[in-house]
């Protein structure tokens, strides 16, 4: 483990401001974290406390009002909340992954070119690309027959198998987990842990939103608790601060 | 109108990472017709190998722009470079008609929302497609035989039909030649004027698919103007909305469409889903 | 000095009939033509004694450039005894003094319609078409401000596009007379109803060439030694007429472009289009001096 964080956010605050409302939603205010190679951050509160809000914001979904996320990019560091599109753009290419409990499924794409894709982006051949997409699409349990069809006729939980092992093809620097777990069954849900330990070996920092955290409870290194920012409970959150 | 945002601005001035320029690059565009300004100071930046998404209504201007990159139109004031070999630094709006023409033919690709402006709707399929290599100079029946098919093909265009005139096709088919048209040389640029407006919603899924796959595997950079929102959000990579002849927001789509910053996205985007 | 001796008597028509502002405005778009090779010139098209449409453009061409030494040649299909070739000649050599030949090789302008003679002209010579439509962009673009634009900007890839939809549709070019055929490198031009056959004899040629449409008031020009190519893809040769092997059944001469005259029994038997040259042929079998001149097409090849 290297002694400058890999990420670095301070102060960070979101706000969602809804025009026909003519109101103010307050998500989060004022988180500060660091987050060093291999650590895994997990990210608690009760329902709408912000976890999904601040993994997305890191993600840059959503612009944050206030704050930075300096991260440590290979090409230089950089500031998260600021950067340009097409940076952000290579980042989520090459250095940072987001997995989320949907499968963005396009019509027509098999199963294994799906998750053989980013490999195929970062410069591997056809055939080592859909060598690795068949291995990891079976640790996760699609069934061979299913890797040549086309996800988008696929049950959810046969789709979020497709989408995790696309999403954890290629190591990246930094992984975004909002509730990955949902609807996997066991075995598949022992396959992700598997990885993740993985990952986390490797080197690769997490963030994670998880709906029972025991399904990793051996990998978390630290957590944030949501729930005891000042901003974040109930009734803060209802308040419609006119604008 | 002036809104306190209290939020980044649209043009990030921080420190970029990545040395990539853009690919198309147009600065402080303005253009009035009479009484109408269309376009008021418009900045576009698109990089190589993304889709840019343009929405906005009608009469927003978003057209008005692509036109504009089509270099159909100039406007009264802006400027406008395409990063070609040898011609960086080079504002198109000054070139003459001519070599407008012969840029364009080269280099960029245009698919209309109306087949009849973008076809010659009495000519054969295939010869659409070749008009496009005559006038870049190919003088090759074969060749042209030979390009005009793979084009098609790569359109997904059944080339058992490649001789069938447009008039014949249906509306999907004709905007697949249209489609082939515009990709025969390769372009480096690619627009799209509401191409899949006024199809069936199947055979619209079936054409936007085709244009996923060719950017995929191509990695066309490809600018989609649409006044649906689906369409943009399934198809581009970042997001500009346009009002009234004004760009109001712009970023990565997904932000656009989750965080909308400005009160016009927000309704656009409440309104639509 | 009196007013008599500046002045000229009265005449009921100016010499060679067309007024001298009238040629001076051919002369100018005349030498517009030439200095622009095979784009069209418009003009005022004057009325002359005939309608229009029957070579009123070759006329008032033939007409300006005329003078009394001049020795005038009017062919029609390659005939020179039509009654429409006939009475031009006449009216020219009547208004202007010239004398009248049938023979190419005499002649100093030479006003045909349809086609070029079979024998070589030379750097003293000029020919005048008969153009029933100068633009060749006609059948892409019906709008004459957009054909203006698009032969300014030397677009033409609709009319590339017609030879392509052409084997396309056929599986070869039915293009026959009026083929295209690109100018100097620059300007596509239609070269008047002359069929294929004749097309390469423009190319390079040691003569003068005006193409005048009097209806449609628009002259163009080929001057002498300029490019003319037909558009042709690559590889897709052009081919003229298939009359190489063919023999003119009165004169018997081989190799030349003929008129077929069919007969009751379904076959067909040749003339030689240029009658000229049958004639002279004939009279040099039967023991005339008569002199044939070199001709662009040897034993039915082209070979100038």
């Amino acid at each position: 483990m290297t002694t400058t964080p890999l990420l670095r956010v301070q102060g960070l605050t979101k706000t969602f401001r809804m025009y026909h409302l003519d109101s103010m939603l307050h998500a989060f205010e004022d988180i500060s974290f660091d987050l060093y190679q291999g650590e895994f951050l997990l990210l608690r509160g009760h329902n709408g406390a912000g976890k999904s809000t601040l993994l997305r914001t890191i993600w840059r979904s959503y612009l944050p009002v206030a704050g930075q996320v300096l991260y440590a990019s290979s090409h230089g560091e950089i500031d998260l909340a600021n950067a340009a599109d097409v940076d952000i753009a290579l980042l989520r290419r090459e250095e940072i992954g987001f997995v989320t409990q949907f499968l963005n499924a396009r019509p027509r794409v098999a199963a294994q070119d799906i998750v053989a894709e980013p490999l195929r982006l970062a410069g591997a051949t056809q055939a080592e690309a859909l060598d690795q997409a068949r291995h990891w699409l079976d640790q996760f349990g699609v069934r061979p027959e299913l890797w040549r069809a086309y996800p988008s006729t696929f049950s959810g939980g046969e789709q979020q198998k497709v989408n995790l092992a696309r999403a954890l093809i290629l190591p990246q620097k930094l992984l975004l987990l909002d509730e990955p777990t949902a609807s996997l069954d066991v075995g598949a849900r022992a396959a992700l842990v598997r990885r993740l330990a993985d990952l986390k070996a490797h080197g690769v920092a997490i963030i994670g939103v998880f709906h029972h955290p025991g399904d990793v409870a051996e990998l978390i290194d630290r957590e944030i608790n949501l729930n005891t920012r000042v901003i974040a409970d109930q009734s803060a959150e209802e308040e419609h601060v006119a604008v | 109108m002036s809104l306190d945002l209290g939020l980044p601005a649209l043009e990030r001035a921080a420190p970029r990472l990545m040395r990539t320029e853009p690919l198309l690059n147009m600065r402080d565009i303005s253009k009035s017709y009479g009484n109408v300004r269309a376009l008021r100071h418009v900045d576009a930046a698109v990089y190589p190998g993304e889709v840019m998404g343009i929405v906005g209504e009608s009469g927003s201007g978003k057209s008005t722009l692509l036109r504009m990159m089509n270099l159909e139109d100039t406007p009264d004031s802006g400027d406008y470079t395409l990063r070609l070999p040898g011609r960086e630094n080079e504002n198109l709006f000054d070139l003459t008609r001519y070599e407008r023409r012969m840029l364009c033919a080269r280099n960029i690709g245009i698919v209309y929302q109306n087949p009849h402006l973008g076809l010659l709707m009495k000519h054969s399929s295939s010869g659409n497609v070749a008009e496009r290599l005559l006038i870049a100079g190919e003088r090759s029946f074969e060749v042209l035989r030979d390009k005009a098919r793979e084009a098609l093909d790569a359109s997904e265009f059944p080339l058992d039909r490649m001789d069938a005139r447009p008039i014949e096709l249906s509306g999907g088919m004709q905007q697949r030649v249209q489609l082939a048209k515009a990709i025969a040389l390769e372009p480096a640029l690619l627009l799209l004027d509401e191409p899949t407006t006024g199809l069936d919603v199947s055979v619209q899924a079936l054409v936007l698919d085709t244009l996923k796959r060719l950017q995929r595997d191509r990695r066309i950079t490809m600018v989609l103007v649409s006044h649906d929102l689906g369409v943009i959000r399934t198809m581009a990579d970042r997001v500009m909305v346009m009002r009234h002849g004004e760009v109001v927001e712009q970023g990565l789509a997904d932000q656009v469409f989750q965080d909308p910053q400005h009160p016009y996205t927000q309704q656009l985007v409440h309104a639509k889903l | 000095m009196s007013l008599a001796s500046l002045t000229k008597d009265w005449a009921a028509t100016s010499y060679g009939f067309l007024d001298a502002s009238a040629k001076r405005e051919l002369r100018r778009k005349m030498l517009k033509a030439i200095a622009v090779p095979g784009c069209q010139m418009p003009y005022a098209s004057r009325e002359v004694p005939m309608a229009r449409g029957w070579g009123t453009g070759g006329l008032q061409v033939t007409l300006t450039l005329v003078n009394s030494a001049s020795v005038v040649k009017v062919i029609d299909q390659g005939a020179d005894d039509g009654v429409n070739a006939a009475s031009i000649r006449r009216f020219i050599s009547r208004v202007s003094g010239a004398s009248e030949t049938w023979d190419t090789l005499d002649a100093t302008i030479v006003q045909s319609r349809h086609r070029i003679p079979e024998e070589i002209m030379r750097e003293d010579q000029v020919l005048v078409l008969q153009v029933p439509n100068p633009e060749p962009l006609r059948g892409v673009e019906p709008n004459i401000s957009i054909a203006r634009q698009m032969h300014a900007d030397a677009d033409y890839g609709k009319l590339w596009l017609t030879l392509y939809e052409q084997i396309v549709r056929k599986g070869r070019i039915m293009q026959g007379a009026s083929y295209p055929a690109m100018v100097n490198g620059r300007h596509v031009m239609t070269p008047s109803p002359i069929p294929r056959w004749d097309v390469p004899k423009l190319n390079m040629a040691q003569h003068l060439t005006f193409l005048s449409a009097g209806r449609e008031k628009r002259l163009h020009a080929v001057p002498p030694y300029t490019r003319v190519e037909p558009l042709v893809f690559s590889d897709r040769p052009y081919q003229v007429e298939d009359h190489a092997d063919l023999t003119c059944r009165r004169s018997g001469v081989r190799g030349f472009f003929m008129n077929e005259l069919p007969q009751d029994g379904g076959g067909s038997v040749f003339e030689v289009s240029d009658s000229n040259l049958g004639i002279k042929a004939i009279d040099k079998t039967e023991g005339s001096a008569i002199e044939i001149g070199e001709t662009w097409y040897r034993n039915g090849e082209y070979s100038a």
